[in-house]
């Protein structure tokens, strides 16, 4: 089998750099990839690779993106309601009743494998690189005679290694020794995951025999494994920035209603709720009404989500919570209630299930960072989005006159007012601020959870954790104490889970709080209500 | 001429209003409506997966009824909220069969909720159909078990994807939600691994608490897990909404389903709803129904829903009528309830139950669902779907028929000498 797979690819190679004119896919053999049992179809496959031509190109990406249709025996390209015969590449009427393809794992691996035959040979590097990459994955002896073709015709460097590699994988079986040692020396030099378990299987009783090439492949292994393991490290480092981030972030509203004026908002949560749901209706209308600048819909969401929470803050300000300054348990019962009402208010106009809202597409996927790292490109933007937000919060606390008001008001109440500072305003202003951030912390939690009317219920615990910890009346605080509890969580959980994690960081702060209840950064000074 | 006196007329009208009456009132006995329960969270956390079970459950109802009813009576659905606590699913439980005196409940979700329920229902005698794939090792007589046992689900998933078709796998990832359901057919399924000569230190076991939105840690540990061996397969039992965030952080970093897949035993269409689904296709679910299966019942199924939520305006499925596999096994229970009691022409307990011992109905899974004589489930045909870029499933397995449930799994040691039959003690 392997060695007719093998003769196969020494076809495929000889023909794909000979003219071909005449279509060489035929209408069964299309037909045969498409329907039948899995085996059959992937030996259909490597029978048509043979004679490749753009037909069987088409009909290969069709497959992989579902636009291969069955209609009695013929294949057909369905796209935009138009169909095209599949073997010929001609036009045809679309019949009423057409199949779809189904195709599972192995047989779009084999699919994939045959678009990057293609790709390999490709006059972009781009495409180039991806056949590779590709070819990593659904590499096996088969494609050796390919892999060497394309050596011998590729230009780009960084490639060129990436091929040596990839044929090194493919020669560490070889009986030659001398052939398995360069192997493993090529494959040393990358760092790929996939890599240390090659190495490994070779380690494995009775695979390798040779006392030389076992030593080669012990030193082989440490060296990647050294390698691997910095990945994973920077990986932790990552998640807990990007979960500290986002800790910080749900914190910061409260760090101002709850830390500057000391109201115990149990409705925070529901304000970064209303954040959230506010992104997905701009998402909707986006979508509806400017599909093409549906990527884009995040950008007009983040000062909408900031305005429509904060303007719920400055109702509740207005018509409750301004009643209850000075009275904590009273402003905790009502806060409370209204968190239900808000909850159940969206349950009723939204349903009680979680509203779908989807990454703009240069939000989705992620940058590889190292061969087994891979940075999500939501979470570093989360990570850039919070401290942006939080730069904008300093600098209007710190410099600008609302902020002085701000804390004017909040450090001694009567003597602001008694220098003509209408306190009842700037209360509105400072909790429809703090709501405002809440918002915006509802916008960006949107792009990693879930948008349902429970948002808030799972960060409230979590955003008084990180204001007490931090120190109640302190930003920087706040910073801080989300940062550490972000990455402390992710170093533990590394160790023991996600529920252990959970309990230790608990414990954590409750022994912590007992030792210094002013938490990280106590006010300094003399605060006249201290 | 006899000469009609005002006493006599009086008499006259007063037998007549009384016989009129009376008749009215036997009429009206045997046209009473039968009272059912509908027993699902509308609110708290389960929410997003038990409202639309009520919702179907409602639409099976008025379907029954606008044909007549059962018996010629009509049925009338009494519906509570339990607001995903626990607790209040028994007391609930308890106000509808005592209070309400309904016939029967449709209801729960959550294994957890039905094993609050369950005393409830052996004490007072009443029935409950419970409609969701769970983990077995529970059999009473006072419920049928409309969704799968562990032998209709997880068992040949993983067979599945041992199989060549499904990637050949030989290093596990088990990965849960922390409660009852996962680590039960986790034990499960680590028993199995084991008899297929899966090594210790190929299955790797994780859970992570309700509700759990931050799942780096977790895909990077797998991702370190697949990269030390031969090919390795996740089998996930994450419930409720943490699956969101588990699979668009699945799809952002990278871990595509031709190299690692993800088996899930509680994702389905409606999971999937608020996920981009374009980076998971490929990843797997298996089922007993899944929407896109195509047969004629189906179709009809899923024509009504979509009729009835538009109808009544449910949110989200006004616009995106989805169906799912609990949906589908809440309406089968219904109807087979509804032929039991006309089978038996009474809705005693004792008597449904009796009657409901092989019920056949035309399921829109599209095979004959058959409610075994003895011990309870459905016989229900098992499908494998992989994840399609529009957030449906491909059916890519599937067995040639329906296949008996197993609700004690031979995997699990002393569960060989448990009967297949309800002995009518509560094991819990």
């Amino acid at each position: 089998m392997l060695r007719r797979i093998t003769l196969y690819g020494l076809l495929l190679f000889a023909w794909l750099f000979a003219v071909s004119t005449a279509s060489a896919l035929s209408p069964e053999s299309a037909k045969a990839i498409a329907v039948g049992d899995n085996d059959d179809r992937i030996k259909a496959l490597s029978a048509a690779l043979v004679t490749p031509d753009d037909n069987l190109s088409n009909l290969v990406e069709a497959l992989l993106a579902d636009t291969a249709k069955v209609a009695g025996d013929q294949v057909l390209i369905v796209t935009d309601g138009k169909a095209v015969i599949a073997a010929t590449g001609a036009e045809a009427p679309l019949p009423a009743v057409v199949e779809d393809v189904v195709n599972n794992n192995r047989m779009r691996q084999a699919l994939e494998g045959a678009k990057a035959a293609f790709g390999l040979f490709s006059d972009s590097v781009r495409v180039r690189n991806n056949a590779i990459t590709e070819l990593r994955e659904s590499a096996d002896e088969s494609k050796l005679p390919l892999i060497d073709r394309a050596l011998a015709k590729e230009t780009d460097a960084s490639l060129k290694a990436k091929l040596e590699q990839l044929r090194a994988a493919m020669l560490i079986a070889s009986s030659d020794k001398q052939k398995r040692l360069d192997a493993i020396v090529a494959l040393t030099a990358s760092a790929q995951p996939s890599v240390k378990s090659l190495l490994q299987e070779r380690m494995k009783a009775g695979v390798e025999t040779d006392p030389e090439v076992r030593a080669a492949l012990t030193t082989a292994i440490k060296t990647v494994e050294d390698r691997l393991a910095w990945g994973e490290r920077l990986g932790v480092v990552f998640t807990g920035l990007s979960l500290g981030s986002i800790l910080f972030l749900v914190a910061l509203g409260l760090a101002i209603t709850y830390g500057l004026m000391g109201v115990i908002n149990m409705a925070h949560g529901e304000l970064l709720m209303i954040g959230a749901y506010a992104t997905y209706l701009v998402q909707n209308v986006f979508r509806k009404f400017m599909p093409g600048a549906f990527d884009y819909y995040i950008i007009a969401a983040i000062p909408l989500s900031f305005l429509a929470a904060a303007l719920v803050g400055a109702i509740l300000e207005r018509t409750v919570i301004r009643w209850l300054y000075g009275r904590p348990l009273e402003t905790l019962l009502a806060t409370w209630g209204i968190s239900l009402m808000l909850i159940q208010l969206v349950r009723t106009f939204f349903g009680a299930q979680n509203v779908p809202v989807e990454n703009p597409s240069w939000l989705s996927g992620g940058v590889q960072v190292l061969p087994n790292l891979t940075l999500p490109f939501n979470r570093i933007a989360i990570i850039f989005f919070a401290f942006f937000v939080l730069a904008g919060v300093s600098l209007l606390i710190s410099k600008t006159r609302l902020g002085l008001f701000v804390r004017g008001v909040t450090q001694n109440r009567s003597m602001a007012a008694c220098m003509g500072v209408n306190t009842a305003k700037i209360d509105t202003y400072a909790f429809a601020l703090g709501a405002g951030i809440a918002g915006l912390a509802g916008c960006a939690l949107s792009q990693v959870g879930n948008v349902g009317p429970d948002l808030g219920q799972g960060y409230i615990v979590d955003s008084f954790m990180v204001v007490v910890l931090g120190g109640v009346g302190q930003l920087a605080g706040t910073v801080y104490a989300g940062l550490g509890l972000g990455v402390l969580n992710k170093f533990l959980e590394g160790w023991t889970g996600a529920v252990l994690a959970k309990i230790i960081v608990l414990v954590f702060i409750v022994v912590f709080i007992q030792r210094r209840p002013q938490g990280i950064f106590a006010l300094k000074g003399r605060s006249a209500e201290a | 001429m006899p000469q009609i006196t005002r006493r006599g007329a009086l008499k006259t009208l007063t037998v007549a209003l009384v016989s009129a009456s009376l008749s009215s009132l036997v009429a009206a006995q045997s046209k009473d409506p039968i009272k059912v329960g509908v027993l699902h969270s509308l609110s708290g956390t389960m929410a997003i997966s038990e409202t639309v079970l009520k919702d179907v459950a409602l639409m099976a109802i008025d379907e029954i009824n606008a044909k007549g009813g059962v018996m010629g009576r009509k049925l009338e659905p009494v519906v509570v909220d339990p607001a995903s606590n626990w607790p209040l699913f028994a007391e609930k439980a308890r106000q509808l069969i005592s209070n309400d005196k309904v016939a029967v409940t449709f209801g729960c979700w959550t294994s957890v909720s039905r094993k609050s329920v369950l005393p409830v229902f052996e004490e007072l005698n009443s029935l409950l159909f419970y409609p969701v794939q769970y983990e077995g090792e529970e059999l009473s007589k006072n419920v049928f078990y409309t969704g799968a046992a562990p032998n209709q689900q997880a068992i040949p998933a993983v067979e599945y994807l041992m199989s060549k078709d499904g990637g050949s796998a030989k290093r596990w990832v088990l990965l849960g939600t922390d409660y009852v359901y996962p680590r039960t057919t986790n034990k499960i399924l680590r028993s199995f691994l084991k008899s297929k000569g899966v090594a210790e230190a190929d299955i790797m076991e994780e859970y992570t608490p309700f509700g759990h939105s931050d799942y780096q840690t977790i895909i990077a540990n797998i991702k370190k897990f697949s990269s030390e061996g031969k090919k390795t397969a996740v089998i996930s039992t994450i419930n409720g909404d943490s699956n969101v965030p588990f699979y668009k952080e699945l799809g952002n970093q990278g871990l595509k389903a031709t190299d690692v897949p993800v088996v899930a035993f509680s994702v389905g269409e409606e999971e999937l709803r608020g996920v981009d689904t374009k980076p998971l296709v490929g990843h797997l679910a298996a089922w007993n129904y899944f929407m896109s299966l195509k047969n004629p019942a189906n179709t009809e199924f899923t024509k009504k829903w979509a009729d009835y939520a538009k109808k009544k305006g449910i949110a989200g499925h006004k616009d995106k009528p989805l169906t799912n596999d609990p949906m589908e096994a809440t309406y089968i229970g219904i109807y087979m309830w509804k032929q039991a009691v006309e089978k038996a022409k009474s809705t005693d307990t004792d008597k449904v139950i009796a009657a409901m011992a092989g019920q056949t109905f035309k399921a829109p899974g599209g095979f004959t669902s058959t409610m075994d004589t003895k011990n309870h489930h459905l016989h229900k045909p098992v499908f494998i779907g992989e994840i399609k870029a529009d957030g449906q499933f491909n059916v890519v397995w599937k067995t040639p028929g329906p296949v008996r449930a197993n609700p004690w799994s031979p995997f699990i040691p002393g569960n060989d000498v448990k009967k297949d039959v309800p002995d009518g003690k509560t094991k819990i």
